[in-house]
Parts: C-alpha cells; sequence; structure tokens
C-alpha cells in the first residue's frame, strides 16, 4: 500500500467544478474578473494601445483637455494622459504581482512551519508576526522605501514583506485546522516525513484561502504602490504610474482636473476588479462562507 | 479574570521587545556608511571619527542596540538630524492635530458603516444587500487621496463651501476647525465605513442564525425587538476589536490624507521627514505608533474580558 493510496486528498475534483459552477454563475466576481483582464490586457498590449510615446513631451500641447488628438488630454510636459495611463498599467500590475509573490513566499514557508511544528517554532514565528503587524502596513512600507531608497523593486519589496504577516497568519491557521485531521494521521502512521506530510497532505488544504487573500493582496498591493509613487516614494519620473500621475496632477486641480480624474479612476477600477474577484473567489472556494 | 488579563499583557512584552528590534535595523538598512549622511557636505576625518564615537557606530550591534532601549525607555526619541529638536517633542505637536483627524473619521465611518451593516444583514438578498455590498467595495477600492483630490476641486474650488487646505485648532476657533477637517475626515473614513460595514454585516448574519435568536423569535419577541436586543448585542462583540485594530489603518491613511489636504499632523511629519533624510524622526514615529498600536490591542483585549460575562467570572 502507498501513502498516497491511503491518505486521500480532500480537496476532490467534484469541489473544483462545483466551485468553478458557483464562480461562473456570480455576475459580480466575473464583472471583476473582467475589469482585471481589461487591465491586463492594456499593459500586455500597451505600446499598440498607446496613440502617442509616453515620454514624448511637447511645448505646444502642455495642458491641453481631452480632444481627438489627445482622448484624455496632456500633461504639464505635454505628454499624451491616455498613453501614459497604458504603461502606467505595467507598473501598477507589475508591482501588485511580484509583491503579493514575494509575500506568499516569505509568508507560506513561515506559516507551514509555525503551524506544522508548533511549540517554540510557532512561538518564535507569531510573536515575530504579531511584531511586524503592530506597524501599520503602509507606514512600514513608507519606512522600508525611505531606508532603502526610493524605486520600484524597493517599493515591491517594501510592499511585500509588509503584506507577508497576512499570509503567515493565514497559513497558520490553516495548518493548525487540519494537522490533526484523519488523513494527516494516517499518512504520518504510514512513515511520511514532515517535508512529504507537509507538501503533500498539508499545503493542497492552504491553497484555495490563499488564493482568495492573494487576490485580495493585490488589490491592497496596487494601492499602496499608488499612494507611495503619489508621495515620491515609487516609480521616479519620468516613468509613468499612476501614483506619481497624480502627485503632479495635485499642483494643476485647478488647470487640468483632467489630468487627476483619469489616473485615479484607473487605480480605482484595477482595484474594484480585483476586490471583486477576491469576494467572489472566496464565495466560490470556501463552502464555510454559505449561508 | 486577573490572571487572563496580566496574562494578555505578558504576552505583549516580546512583541514590544521585536517591534523595538524591527525600528532599530531600519536604519542599518540605510545604504552607504550613515556617518556620511549624519555629517553632510563635512568630510574631515576628526569630524566622522567624532560622529562614530557620538552615535556608538563602532560598537558591535547588539551593544548598538542596547544602548538604544535604554535611552528609548526613559522618554528619549533623540533628535531630529534637520532642526536639532527632540523628536518627542515634534511628536506631541503634530500628534492632536492627527487624532482630531482620527477621532472624526472614526465617527463618520461608525455612523454610517455600522447601520449599513445591519441593514444589510436583516435584507440579505434583497437590493438593498446588493447596494449595500457594492458600496462598500467601492468604499475600498477609491484611493483616498484621490478622493481628496476630486473633493476639493468640485466642493472647494467650484462651489466654494468648504477650505481646500490647513488646519485650524478647535481652541482657536471651533467651529473653522470642524469646518477645515470635514472633507479629510470623510475621505479618511471612506475605507473605514467600508470595513465596518462588511464586518457588521458579517457579525449579524451569524448572531441572526444563532439560538438565542430562534429562542427570542420563539417567544414573540418584535423583530425589531430581536434585531436591536438580541442579534446586535451579541454581533458589536467583534466590532469593538475590530474598531481598535482599525486605528493602525487610521494613521497609515492619515500620511496620504495629510499630504493632499496639507494638514500639519503625524503623516506630514513621517513624509517630510523621509524627504529631509531625517531618519530620527521617521525612526521615532513608527516605534511611536507601533507601540501606540500594541497598547490599543492589549486595551481592546482587556475591555473584551471586562465586558464579556463569560471570562469575567472565570
Amino acid at each position: 500500500m502507498t501513502v498516497s493510496q491511503a491518505a486521500p486528498m480532500p480537496v476532490a475534483p467534484r469541489n473544483k467544478h462545483r466551485a468553478w459552477n458557483k464562480f461562473k454563475h456570480n455576475r459580480i466576481a466575473m464583472a471583476g474578473a473582467g475589469l482585471v483582464l481589461l487591465f491586463v490586457l492594456l499593459a500586455i498590449l500597451a505600446p499598440l494601445i498607446a496613440t502617442h510615446g509616453p515620454f514624448d513631451t511637447s511645448f505646444t500641447t502642455i495642458r491641453k483637455a481631452p480632444s481627438m488628438a489627445h482622448w484624455l488630454g496632456t500633461d504639464e510636459l505635454g505628454r499624451d494622459v491616455f498613453s501614459r495611463l497604458v504603461y502606467g498599467a505595467r507598473a501598477s500590475l507589475l508591482v501588485g504581482l511580484v509583491s503579493v509573490v514575494i509575500a506568499l513566499a516569505v509568508g507560506v514557508p513561515f506559516g507551514l512551519m509555525a503551524g506544522y511544528f508548533g511549540g517554540w517554532t510557532d512561538s518564535a514565528i507569531s510573536r515575530f508576526t504579531e511584531a511586524l503587524l503592530a506597524i501599520p502596513f503602509l507606514i512600514l512600507a513608507i519606512a522600508l522605501a525611505a531606508f532603502l531608497g526610493p524605486s520600484l523593486i524597493n517599493a515591491m519589496v517594501a510592499i511585500g514583506v509588509s503584506a507577508a504577516p497576512k499570509f503567515i497568519r493565514l497559513t497558520r491557521g490553516q495548518v493548525l485546522s487540519v494537522k490533526n485531521e484523519d488523513f494527516v494521521q494516517s499518512a504520518r502512521a504510514l512513515g511520511a516525513s514532515d517535508t512529504r506530510i507537509i507538501i503533500m497532505h498539508v499545503l493542497p488544504n492552504v491553497v484555495p484561502p490563499l488564493i482568495v487573500q492573494a487576490t485580495i493582496t493585490i488589490a491592497t498591493a496596487i494601492i499602496a504602490e499608488a499612494s507611495l509613487s503619489f508621495l515620491g516614494l515609487g516609480l521616479q519620473p519620468p516613468n509613468p504610474s499612476w501614483g506619481s500621475m497624480l502627485n503632479t496632477a495635485k499642483n494643476f486641480m485647478t488647470q487640468a482636473p483632467w489630468m487627476s480624474i483619469f489616473p485615479g479612476s484607473a487605480i480605482f477600477l484595477v482595484v474594484l476588479g480585483f476586490n471583486l474577484l477576491g469576494d467572489g473567489l472566496r464565495d466560490a472556494l470556501d463552502p464555510r462562507q454559505d449561508r | 479574570m486577573f490572571i487572563l488579563i496580566l496574562r494578555r499583557m505578558l504576552v505583549a512584552i516580546p512583541t514590544l521587545i521585536l517591534v523595538s528590534m524591527i525600528v532599530f535595523s531600519l536604519q542599518k538598512l540605510l545604504p552607504g556608511d550613515p556617518v556620511l549622511t549624519l555629517a553632510g557636505e563635512e568630510r574631515d576625518p576628526a569630524v566622522l571619527d567624532y560622529l562614530r564615537d557620538k552615535y556608538r557606530l563602532n560598537d558591535p550591534l547588539p551593544v548598538q542596540y542596547f544602548a538604544w532601549v535604554k535611552q528609548v525607555a526613559t522618554g528619549d526619541l533623540g533628535r531630529s538630524l534637520r532642526t536639532d529638536v527632540p523628536v518627542t517633542t515634534l511628536i506631541a505637536q503634530k500628534l492632536p492635530v492627527t487624532l482630531q483627524l482620527a477621532a472624526m473619521a472614526m465617527f463618520f465611518a461608525l455612523i454610517v458603516g455600522i447601520p449599513m451593516g445591519i441593514l444589510a444583514a436583516v435584507k440579505k438578498g434583497k437590493p438593498i444587500e446588493y447596494g449595500a455590498n457594492i458600496a462598500a467595495l467601492s468604499g475600498m477600492s477609491i484611493p483616498n487621496f484621490w478622493l481628496g483630490i476630486i473633493l476639493i476641486m468640485v466642493v472647494s474650488v467650484q462651489w466654494r463651501l468648504l477650505p481646500a487646505s490647513g488646519y485650524v485648532s478647535p481652541s482657536e476657533d471651533f467651529w473653522l476647525s470642524m469646518k477645515t477637517m470635514l472633507m479629510p475626515a470623510l475621505v479618511l473614513s471612506t475605507a473605514l465605513a467600508a470595513y465596518l460595514m462588511r464586518h457588521t454585516r458579517s457579525a449579524m448574519l451569524e448572531a441572526l442564525n444563532a439560538d438565542y435568536v430562534r429562542t427570542a423569535r420563539a417567544k414573540g419577541v418584535s423583530a425589531r425587538g430581536v434585531i436591536l436586543r438580541h442579534a446586535l448585542r451579541n454581533a458589536l462583540m467583534p466590532i469593538v476589536t475590530l474598531v481598535t485594530l482599525l486605528f493602525g489603518e487610521l494613521l497609515a491613511g492619515a500620511v496620504l490624507t495629510e499630504q493632499v489636504f496639507t494638514i500639519p499632523g503625524f503623516g506630514k511629519l513621517v513624509v517630510d521627514a523621509v524627504f529631509n533624510r531625517d531618519y530620527a524622526v521617521v525612526q521615532g514615529v513608527v516605534l511611536c505608533v507601533a507601540v501606540g498600536f500594541i497598547v490599543m490591542n492589549l486595551l481592546a483585549d482587556v475591555l473584551y474580558i471586562l465586558v464579556n460575562p463569560r471570562l469575567r467570572h472565570s
């Protein structure tokens, strides 16, 4: 008898189908997925969609209102707002994705260790997590970005590290809830190693809530990047980022309102998209939420 | 009960120690020699040596750490590298401003978020619930600095109703102070109201499904009585804890709100310090916020023990 036969995987394929069906019929979640897809396409196809170069300045088109030539107007250096917006999607989505990958890479292993081994390991990791959680997300990110120096990569590291404690907590909690289930006990009885039990039997049960949390964290990370760039601690000019576009736009609120309106709307829509998607995924993947 | 409270307080100690270590190690992340940053344009080796000695940079790390903790424990957070004003003085000056902003924002969030959450739970499956959910998700998704810019454009520039920026102390002119703080507080409250609504909704749904609510209904308590006296009283418990946890979100949000509305508070202090490379101030503020957050958490837990009869009599 092999270990995998004795220890059935609790996530049955039937459940996956049910989750997908539930998700498919959730119109709000599908709208979220659509919004996310739209921005992903904008980011990937930026060179094809943009009507102008994102860095093309022009003295003749400084702060012009939206027109046929410049759909969303131009900024203080005569650059096309629409084109900068399209290229800005790249920075936003990249930061969102990379910082969540960092948070997962740091959070999941520590969470698994804390939950699975318990005792001294758990206490040490949990206290450290609490300490990190005591410093508000954005303040920690600002402090890290300040000490590391302002750049896109440092912003990603800062946001990723600040988001990691949530993943440690979530993973740890999930592990605790499955650690004493029969299928884990029987795998152990059959002599499976800790590593094998963690990867083959515990991890698959942690994945669904992690997917939900990761989706919502992308939303938080995009706002955090926009906030850091707005403060001047993210992507440095002249590179296009929605946050830094708003940072300059706030100086021209009365003369050129279009400079503020559009980048902000873009942040709002993409973040809303990820939040709607996350909510839909939670409804579909977490049966305990059924009421 | 006292043992429970005491144990809770003891758990906070290692957290405090770890926070101090994290804040201390922030300064070690600085690229390059910190003495060169401290000295500015000065490159005289004698001066650099003096500074190294003054800030104990030649000592091993643990020695530096304990020296720093000893200093911080006596309430000395160092001096601003820019203005030479003690960091504690700066914090004491700016904190009341941010506290006023935070208190007003919390007030708006509570009066909007909790009733909306109750309504969404009671009207489950009805259009009101969907509307409330979409409103909450939008509140969480809207970047508050952008909302601030838009409000300034419409309310201050177009309609000329409220001042666009600045700060007036309530002791100076109470109504003007409220008027200037109204927009920033509303902006800061959006995300908070959204969180509160969502948590109230799920806590209420759970309470409405509980046995004691079914019993109350069976013995003929009115629908209103069930919702307000039985379900809400139980649902509010986790919300009290949430409100203290959201304190951190409020401070972080205040950083951006203060930047948009040029309010001379805590958040503006950090951002200005970051750009002036005034690391002592950044470190002091982060430490202060973290300690404040730990204390708030501790208070929330103690409060929870005190008001919960099951824990009170254990």
